[in-house]
């Protein structure tokens, strides 16, 4: 049977996959080395999650994360040696040095970070997907989220507002397990997450979070669902991390067999191989496309390490904004490089807000049949 | 000039900007239908509709963090909080999300937004709705905190802050929407920053905002009639200081007294003393002196809520200190 995805299709998603982990691999080696500091989460392991997702939206959606939150620029095509020199704490970082690992930002993506708090960003991601209601724009917002933060208070609020108002914003809980060394199991009355959607009477789904192509469908379903203004969509994607939970962490609370065995669901050797069967690349494809991306991160971590660290002067720089101050991109205002597309803020004139959130009738209707007005 | 009540006022401010520009929407509980829970938002759904008068869940953390999701992203929204006793819940999508994005996305982001809603004590609503906690967030850089006493003020401001471009908290006075003043019609701004000497005077600076200036003003009269000439300044923006504007007139006086609704310790006045002292110290005359609300929690009882906060007597005693006059 032929296969559904172009060969192009198809290896995109490996070398982007690809990419990932060896940007993984290195960004631990070069902890080891104390070139980067502070804490750095890796997500070895979850490749297929942000990949799968990522080729299944458009270039205008909107995505956000965590603090795990490396794979998602790159696969949103985040340039490699700005994220790792905002590792290394250096000027030339997308967030200038002042983010690093937990806060990468890369507007021009359309990645909105990269947070700290656990469950933090759940409620901006519906912020943003209101944005895009509001104006009438099909754009939907990704968010990612650990299988942890769905036992916050945040991912409650919002779901609740973002069911009643049907925002187009996907929800994708990265569900590896573990929040740091605790088993979900153990802190979760229903550790199966996507069954929490019913709460909101909204469409939940459990993915195989370790297959980028059943990935894609999920998110692509899930999409189209929000454009079609059906509201939000909760998809549970189970899968693996296969280092501890940052690099501080030896991860001696799950069993070497444990490890071992998931490592037989590596997303990488399984994308692979379905690849080859369907007689659309050869070994020597894959070696080539391996090279490329081992080049392109060995070119990264050489701009980080070249790269100077931010002058003290950025110190008073980006907690205010200044009247008048114009919006400019760090690789512009770093590296002189120009880019196209930025966020506009525009007033409000052009703007007509059309949609609404709570037809009157409707709503005089329930106080009607509450008693509340005859 | 025509005479409003102050929640008139902010009504009129918020329509107006609403108007101006269709980014901006107001957000919060029971400010659609219900016309607010203080009638800030009275008739606004009938004029702007459901799509931007956004009657919320009760969910703080949620509306809070959605909203600035979607300043993230160009609109302006302004978020009413039922009063900033219950915005406590939602502390960190305004401090750990809503002031920080700018500074962690290195300058790719910002964030227009306002926080707004009655702060400092109601009538007799004892500890839990009863706090003045304007200090909490004039703590965190990325933020700008902004307390209006008159209703002049707070249409000025409110209109400032739905135009700035950064992260505003409002403190309106739970005790104030019903106070009257004239307020001027139309575009009429305050910027913020900028403190406002309410009262010219020679021998002493009280220095006030938000529903303390009402005793200021009426300790100064009352001072005025023993012959001591009172200065009252009202900073009316906490986050950023008016720097010039306290030592301007800490120069002119040689005399402080500084009152704040809120506890002492870590408190506003704390931060003017140390400014006054470290930039104008040889222009004084006496010590700084602060009355602040009484370091307890709110109590219901009437003798015990009024022996807490603030009032004229008690800043006559002060003025009365840093002028070395009667048992001082
Ligand atoms: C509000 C908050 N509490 C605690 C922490 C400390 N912490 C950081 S990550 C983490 C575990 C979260 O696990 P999960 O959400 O499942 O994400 P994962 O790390 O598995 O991707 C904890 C407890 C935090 N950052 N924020």
């Amino acid at each position: 049977m032929a296969s559904a995805y172009s060969k192009e299709q198809l290896l995109t998603m490996y070398r982007k996959m690809y990419l990932l982990r060896r940007f993984e691999e290195r960004a631990g080696q070069q902890y080891g080395l104390g070139k980067i500091a502070g804490f750095c989460h890796l997500y070895i392991g979850q490749e297929a999650v942000a990949v799968g997702a990522n080729e299944a939206i458009r270039p205008d959606d909107y995505m956000l994360s965590a603090y795990r939150d490396h794979g998602q620029p790159l696969a949103r095509g985040s340039d490699a040696g700005m994220v790792m020199a905002e590792l290394f704490g250096r000027g030339t970082g997308y967030s200038k040095g002042k983010g690093g690992s937990m806060h990468i930002f890369d507007i021009e993506h359309n990645f909105y970070g990269g947070y700290g708090i656990v469950g933090g960003q759940i409620p901006l991601a519906a912020g943003m997907a209101f944005a895009s209601r509001y104006r009438n724009e099909d754009r939907v917002t990704v968010c990612f989220f650990g299988d942890a933060a769905a036992n916050q208070g945040a991912f409650h609020e919002t779901l609740n507002m973002a069911a009643k108002w049907k925002l187009p914003v996907i929800y994708i809980c990265e569900n590896n397990r573990y929040g740091m060394g605790t088993a979900i199991a153990r802190t979760s009355a229903v550790p199966e997450i996507h069954k929490r959607a019913s709460a909101y009477g909204i469409r939940g789904e459990a993915v195989d979070g370790m297959d980028v192509l059943k990935m894609y469908e999920a998110v692509k379903d899930a999409a189209a669902y929000c454009r079609a203004g059906n509201g939000p969509v909760l998809l549970e994607a189970n899968t693996y991390r296969f280092r501890g939970h940052s690099m501080a962490d030896p991860a001696n609370y799950r069993t070497k067999q444990e490890v071992e065995d998931e490592r037989k669901n590596d997303p990488l050797p399984k994308l692979r191989a379905y690849i080859v069967a369907q007689k659309l690349a050869k070994d020597a494809d894959f070696e080539a496309i391996e090279e490329a991306e081992k080049a392109v991160v060995d070119a990264a971590v050489k701009f980080a390490d070249e790269s100077p660290e931010p002058s003290l002067d950025e110190l008073w720089r980006d907690t205010i904004v200044e009247p008048g101050e114009q919006d400019v991109r760090p690789r512009e205002r770093v590296l002189g490089v120009k880019v196209t597309q930025w966020p506009s803020y525009p007033s409000g004139q052009e703007l007509k807000v059309t949609w609404d959130l709570e037809p009157r009738e409707q709503a005089e209707q329930a106080d009607r049949k509450a008693g509340l007005i005859r | 000039m025509p005479e409003l009540m102050y929640r008139e006022a902010l009504n009129q401010a918020l329509a107006e900007e609403m108007e101006r520009d269709a980014n901006v929407f107001l957000i919060g509980e029971e400010v659609g239908r219900y016309n607010g829970a203080f009638k800030v938002s009275q008739g606004l759904l009938d004029r702007f509709g459901s799509a931007r008068i956004i009657d919320a869940p009760i969910s703080e953390l949620g509306f809070a963090g959605m909203s600035a999701g979607a300043a993230m992203v160009g609109l302006r929204p302004v978020v009413e909080m039922m009063t900033w006793n219950f915005a406590i819940l939602a502390m960190d999508q305004i401090v750990n999300n809503a002031a920080k994005l700018r500074h962690m996305s290195g300058g790719q982001l910002r964030c227009p937004i306002v926080f707004r809603g009655p702060g400092g004590a109601g009538g007799r609503l004892s500890s839990q709705h009863s706090q003045a906690l304007e200090a909490n967030y004039a703590h965190f850089p990325g933020l700008k905190v902004i307390a209006p006493a008159t209703p002049a003020d707070a249409k000025g401001l409110l209109k400032s802050a739905i135009r700035d471009e950064n992260p505003v908290i409002m403190f309106e006075g739970e005790r104030l929407y019903a106070v009257k003043g004239e307020v001027p019609e139309g575009e009429h701004i305050v910027p913020i920053g900028k403190a406002d000497v309410k009262r010219e005077g020679t021998d002493v600076t009280l220095i006030t905002w938000s529903r303390m200036y009402y005793f200021c003003m009426e300790a100064a009269e009352a001072l005025a009639k023993e012959g001591i000439s009172v200065e009252v300044l009202d900073l009316r923006t906490l986050r950023p200081l008016d720097e010039e504007a306290i030592l301007a007139s800490v120069r002119k006086t040689n005399r402080a007294v500084i009152c704040e609704e809120g506890w002492a310790l870590a408190g506003i006045g704390a931060s003017v003393v140390d400014l006054i002292q470290s930039k104008a110290f040889d222009d004084l005359d006496a010590p700084v002196a602060r009355v602040t609300g009484l370091d307890v929690n709110m109590s219901y009882a009437a003798n015990l809520e009024n022996a807490t906060q603030p009032d004229a007597p008690k800043i006559i005693a002060a003025v009365k200190k840093v002028l070395y006059r009667e048992g001082a």
